[in-house]
């Protein structure tokens, strides 16, 4: 982790008519830093992040991501960044092989790069022999982890994951962190949503929103020292049952 | 009285070539809130579709208040009430249409059985005039379950009440389960969260199709074959892998603030070596003590 700051926002706001789904939001994250941005259903994470990747146009405020411009540089935004959520992972249709060569097609990588980039991948993954599988036959956990390292292929300053390890099992889950781990150590900014409060503790600095507003924000153990709570699990029921939106 | 029975069921897809669920033996006895914790692809779902007849299992036999799933599939699907892990409401129907349709489906009304469902009705009350498929996803929860309740059921079926929700919404939907329990209704709930276990009566532990223990949540816990510790340093991603690199330590795992272990040989002096290796190695506010597993911990050891 460095000083060097990837994300950047001041008083980000997205209002959809009389409703402000994100109000003035305001924070920093740092190159190589896992960044927990965690918030109740509703609270208004989802909107946030797609400002944050250049999908939606802010209402108003200021924010730069990888040093380009919210408004102005989103197709800048949208090479630098890699995206991965729970729903969307990858091409059913396609073999395993198939899937890393098309998305690291779309992002641009060489012929040369790509047949590189392969096999380290399919031997880091130890997925020799399923290279040729349709990605549909794989478990789920697999499927996971070959979407994570699809979203990092173009090495992206920042990848964004929203609830990775929703329904995998304890130790797939386990074995996400370590390549959430190894990608920070490599520099790429991770920002992660997730509803694992024992995840929230292997993040560097964790984000809590209620009702649109960043209500607190600080290192997991600085959180639990603020509101006397013994696990973040606690710090989370603290803030987030105060809440007055309840949506998704 | 067992309430749910399962006997031998097998079910395969693709030909045989996919053994979703293998060999499954389990009961639930009446009035019971019991849990199938497993992660996606377990087989959570094909149970609860077997159950709920709207699966033939390949082989075995497997019975709900008595009705056999096969021959009495009629009599299971008028007495039971069933919430998929998929939105399954009619979205172009309001809330209460669709409560109304559902409670009509069962010959019953709305009125007759409202005190079953007065408590979590009363919370998408404001909303009931807006379209099912409008709702956010913690109200599309309370509505699936309030039309499931709607003709009180003997036993509930819920797949996966609680994915996807947050930790405050899923302690409230907890809390429903154990005043509908209270009711006497017999509960079977699946969730891929493994804290919610210890918030069932039993509990089943399914992977891969297959059951691995089932018991109580104390028991399982007490099952655990060897002593426990959490450990924590000020570098925990370091601690991790020099805690992995270690030949005296024989399972390691991360466990949010602290990093769960097991010893190879496991005695007082075993501890002292490692908090000492731990200090050469230049950690620093190392912290080692000895604890009861959770339900992960002991999932995680059953997977091995």
């Amino acid at each position: 982790m460095t000083n060097e700051t990837v994300i950047k926002t001041d008083k980000l706001t997205k209002r959809f008519g009389d409703f402000i789904a994100t109000n003035e939001i305001t924070f920093e994250v740092y190159a190589g830093e896992i960044f927990g941005f965690l918030g109740a259903n509703g609270a208004g994470k989802t909107t946030a992040m797609k400002m944050l990747c250049g999908l939606s146009t802010p209402s108003s405020g200021n924010a730069t991501i990888a040093g380009f411009d919210i408004y102005k540089q989103t197709e800048e935004i949208k090479k630098n960044i890699g995206y991965m959520s729970q729903k969307f992972s990858l091409y059913e249709d396609l073999t395993v092989l198939e899937n890393i060569q098309f998305f690291g097609g779309i992002y641009g990588l060489t012929d040369k790069q790509l047949k590189a980039k392969s096999n380290q991948l399919i031997e880091t993954l130890g997925m020799q022999n399923e290279a040729k599988k349709l990605v549909a036959s794989l478990p789920l956990g697999w499927k996971q982890k070959l979407a994570f390292s699809v979203a990092i292929l173009h090495e992206p300053k920042i990848v964004f994951l929203d609830e990775p390890t929703g329904g995998v099992d304890p130790i797939v889950r386990r074995q996400f962190w370590d390549l959430i781990y190894s990608a920070a150590d490599r520099g790429i900014t991770i920002f992660v949503t997730t509803h694992y409060m024992d995840e929230a503790e292997y993040c560097n600095r964790v984000s809590m929103m209620v009702d649109g507003v960043i209500k607190a924000l600080d290192t997991p153990d600085n959180l639990k020292k603020q509101f006397s709570a013994s696990s973040m699990d606690d710090v989370f029921f603290e803030l987030a049952r105060g809440a007055k939106r309840k949506a998704d | 009285m067992a309430d749910v029975e399962l006997h031998n069921i097998v079910k395969t897809y693709n030909k045989g070539k996919v053994k979703a669920v293998n060999d499954v033996s389990f009961s639930v006895n009446e009035g019971e809130l019991f849990g199938l914790i497993g992660a996606d692809g377990a087989g959570k779902t094909s149970i609860f579709r077997i159950l709920t007849t709207l699966l033939l299992p390949d082989s075995g036999n497997a019975s709900v208040s008595g009705f056999d799933v096969i021959k009495d599939y009629k009599n299971i699907r008028s007495s039971v009430g069933y919430m998929p892990g998929k939105f399954s409401l009619y979205q172009d129907l309001s809330v209460e249409e669709n409560l109304n349709f559902f409670a009509s489906v069962f010959n019953t009304s709305v009125k007759e059985n409202y005190d079953l469902i007065k408590d979590i009705y009363v919370q998408i009350e404001p909303f009931k005039d807006r379209r099912a498929g409008k709702l956010s996803g913690g109200m599309k929860q309370k509505l699936a379950l309030c039309c499931a309740l709607i003709h009180r059921p003997k036993v509930l079926f819920l797949d996966e009440p609680t994915t996807g929700v947050d930790t405050v919404s899923r302690k409230e939907f907890w809390e429903m389960l154990k005043r509908l329990k209270q009711q006497g209704i017999t509960i079977l709930v699946s969730t891929p969260y493994m804290d919610e276990a210890t918030l069932c009566e039993r509990i089943a532990l399914i992977q891969n199709g297959k059951i691995l223990s089932i018991d109580t949540p104390d028991e399982i816990v007490k099952q655990f074959p060897e002593n426990l510790f959490a450990v924590k340093a000020n570098d925990m991603s370091k601690l991790l892998n020099d805690l992995r690199k270690n030949n005296e330590i024989k399972t390691c795992n991360a466990f949010g603030e602290f990093h769960h272990i097991t010893f190879q040989n496991d005695n007082e002096n075993s501890h002292n070596e490692l908090i000492h290796i731990l200090q050469k190695a230049n950690h620093q506010n190392i912290e080692l003590k000895h604890i009861t597993p959770s339900i992960e911990d002991c999932f995680i050891k059953l997977m091995n």
